[in-house]
């Protein structure tokens, strides 16, 4: 079952019981919703798990071509596959995460009455997902990435009878388009260029036809890079992420934690050779992701809804992983991305875990206690946090830092993004330890109502297990990316990284739980209290945008809701009106007026002939 | 027979005093009656200058066409007071002014 021949049912389980869920549109017994839902991504998942072994054995490039989709002049892109170490890597992650997240699902969606919507659309997700990592040529890949936005718009609005939920969905939608538009607008200036849309062609030709630092690859490596900061929502284009939190929490970990928001970072290392020509957007890349990372550190420090500081640590993660691409670390961004993808789907799922057995409450300090009473998520909280902090001997710790010795070996900017990756590991100690502080000791504000199941907890102890060992696990990127090495690195730079996640543990242990430390002074002065409030709105980004680009486009809808062109077209037509009344006027029915009219008519004429005749 | 007595000047003169006076009264005159002999005042007016002009150049071109208006006058006279005939008994007026239902 393994070799270029069986390719093609990888996504296909997901992709038939997608379309069967949603054919049959809830009709089937619940059992057998589950059963198709789960099932096909653990087949597929299975099926991922053979190939994987098979190219470990054999190392072999796996190319393979279903069918021709169209065929246009020389334009003819297949339904093809190019499985690599990268596609290896990114396909176990989607099919691996993806499955423990809808084994999670079952249980968490047990109650709701959109249960077989719900499989359908995840499924649908974890197909296109799947695509846009396997394809060999970008307009597959695109057509698997606006299939992961239009479900990733699905997924958020899936409660839609709130209107806030349609109104992030539509928001999630719109944002990540602002990213598409530009990188569909990058995939025609390759084409045109280039002649092809094969990536591994297309890089190719790239790397024969222009030398590093040409205008053409820089500017279509922007392009590039503006899809991957909508998709992987770094700044400008972050702004969607914390809405996406309205969905269901697991497809908060797959979609907005674990994958789709990755889809990016996969992007820009995929064309690693094409950026490696652009010094200036690789460089641009390396400061968007430390940008990112410190902005939605701040946030996420400030932020009270469970969620939502998991959403903008999400957002901070990736800056890492745009920092290590920016630095040419490409294998240390792909790892980041594959732990990460563990140790956030932990987190999330232990949170949803807290809502679900806390009646669904989001706030932070209304929790607390919950160490003894849900210990089974206390311990993957934990963990996950302890990742996410990348403390010593942690996934995230093997994967991080990896990063900031890269940032480090930088030339001329590197302590630069080192002082700003070390500051934004700092904050992400403190949030992450201050959310198991406050959520999990202290007093109990709000009693667990239920425990969560076995369906629950085998993907938590699962992903516990991921997180820690994650770190250990060698990919298989060697042939995929240039041998990078960030040579001989002081040691008191290695201390310095390693330490700083350990001083940000005991800051937030002194603030939140010994309590130590004391900032009310602060927080309770003008200067803090505004500082809060900025952070808290995720430093006014949306009131920026708002007043950027909302207001004026209200503006403008509201001037051209009345159709100021349609006045002219009005105008002609009551000028019509108005002389038709004029002339009817003159139908009055008297007769001597008609002959009166005459009279002079015909004397009008008679003059007008006598002077051409004279 | 040496043409006509009577300068030609003048009795154009008389035609078109004669025209105009019917044209006058055709737009000033408001009885339905009195139009069509305006009418007819034109008309004559009109075979008047025809018969002058005729004799003039003695040719027999001019008699014929006021024997043609005298048959059209006559015709228009017949189904003229046919139409008055009408107008008086649906509107119990002549008067062309208010015997109209158009509103423009």
């Amino acid at each position: 079952m393994a070799g270029s021949n069986y390719l093609w049912l990888i996504p296909f389980f997901p992709l038939l019981s997608a379309t069967l869920l949603m054919v049959t549109a809830g009709q089937l017994p619940k059992k057998i919703i589950g059963f198709l839902g789960a099932g096909s991504i653990a087949l597929s998942a299975l099926c991922v798990a053979l190939q994987a072994q098979h190219f470990l054995a054999s190392g072999e490039i796996m190319q393979v071509t279903l069918w021709t989709w169209m065929s246009v002049a020389n334009f003819a892109p297949g339904i093809a596959f190019y499985i690599d170490g990268l596609s290896i890597v990114m396909m176990s992650v989607i099919t691996g995460v993806g499955f423990l997240i809808h084994l999670y699902s079952l249980e968490f969606m047990d109650d709701d009455s959109s249960y077989s919507r719900y499989f359908a659309y995840m499924n649908l997700f974890v197909a296109a997902m799947l695509l846009l990592v396997m394809a060999d040529n970008l307009l597959l890949l695109y057509l698997g990435w606006e299939g992961v936005g239009v479900c990733s718009y699905l997924l958020v609005g899936f409660w839609y009878r709130d209107p806030a939920n349609g109104k992030a969905a539509r928001k999630a939608f719109v944002v990540t388009r602002v990213g598409d538009a530009a990188m569909a607008l990058g995939l025609f200036l390759l084409f045109t260029e280039l002649g092809s849309l094969d990536i591994q062609t297309l890089l190719l030709a790239a790397d024969s036809k222009w030398q590093s630092g040409d205008l053409i690859p820089t500017i279509a490596t922007a392009l590039l890079l503006g899809g991957a900061v909508g998709k992987s929502a770094q700044l400008p284009l972050h702004t969607w992420l914390p809405d996406a939190m309205a969905g269901p929490t697991p497809v908060s970990a797959l979609i907005h934690a674990a994958t789709m928001v990755t889809a990016g970072v996969y992007l820009i290392a995929r064309h690693y050779s094409l950026f490696l020509l652009a010094p200036i957007t690789l460089e641009a890349v390396a400061w968007i992701g430390l940008a990112t990372l410190l902005i939605a550190a701040f946030t996420a420090l400030a932020q009270q809804d469970i969620k939502r500081i998991l959403a903008y640590s999400t957002i901070s993660q990736i800056g890492y992983m745009f920092l290590a691409l920016g630095v040419g670390a490409f294998s240390a961004g792909i790892f980041h991305l594959m732990t990460h993808a563990f140790f956030k789907a932990l987190l999330f799922l232990a949170a949803g875990a807290v809502i679900h057995c806390l009646h669904h409450e989001h706030n932070i300090f209304k929790m607390g206690g919950l160490r003894t009473r849900l210990p089974i998520v206390f311990w993957s909280f934990l963990i996950g946090s302890a990742a996410l902090a990348a403390l010593p001997f942690t996934s995230g710790f093997y994967s991080k830092d990896p990063i900031l010795l890269s940032a480090w070996a930088m030339p001329n900017i590197g302590s630069y993004l080192w002082a700003g990756g070390l500051l934004g590991a700092l904050l992400t100690a403190i949030y992450s330890f201050r959310l198991v502080f406050v959520v999990f000791f202290g007093e109990a504000k709000t009693l667990p109502n239920k425990q969560p199941g076995w369906k629950m907890s085998l993907p938590l102890a699962l992903l516990c297990l991921l997180s820690i060992i994650g770190g250990w696990f060698v990919l298989p990127l060697d042939h995929v990316f240039p041998a990078y090495s960030h040579g001989e690195i002081n040691h008191s730079v290695e201390i310095i990284s390693i330490a700083t996640p350990l001083i940000g543990l005991a800051i937030a242990y002194g603030l939140f739980l010994g309590k130590q430390l004391s900032i009310s002074g602060f927080t309770q002065s003008t200067l803090g209290k505004a500082l809060q409030s900025f952070c808290f709105s995720g430093w006014r980004f949306d009131a920026l945008y708002q007043l950027l680009w909302v207001c004026p486009y209200q503006v403008l809808a509201q001037l051209w809701r009345n159709e100021p062109i349609d006045y002219l077209y009005r105008g002609i037509v009551s000028l019509m009106q108005w002389s038709n009344e004029q002339l009817s006027k003159l139908q009055s029915g008297e007769l001597r007026w008609y002959a009166t009219s005459m009279v002079f008519g015909l004397v009008i004429l008679v003059l007008i002939m006598l002077r051409s005749l004279s | 027979m040496n043409g006509l007595q009577i300068p030609l000047e003048h009795v154009l003169i008389i035609a078109s005093f004669m025209f105009s006076f019917g044209l006058l009264g055709l737009m000033l005159r408001r009885n339905i009656i009195f139009m069509l002999m305006s009418l007819e005042v034109m008309l004559n007016a009109a075979a008047l200058a025809f018969v002058a002009a005729g004799a003039k150049w003695a040719q027999a071109d001019g008699q014929i066409i006021f024997l043609l208006i005298l048959s059209v006058a006559a015709a228009e006279v017949a189904v003229g007071l046919g139409l008055v005939l009408q107008i008086q008994r649906r509107f119990k007026t002549l008067d062309m002014d208010t015997a109209k239902r158009m509103r423009g």
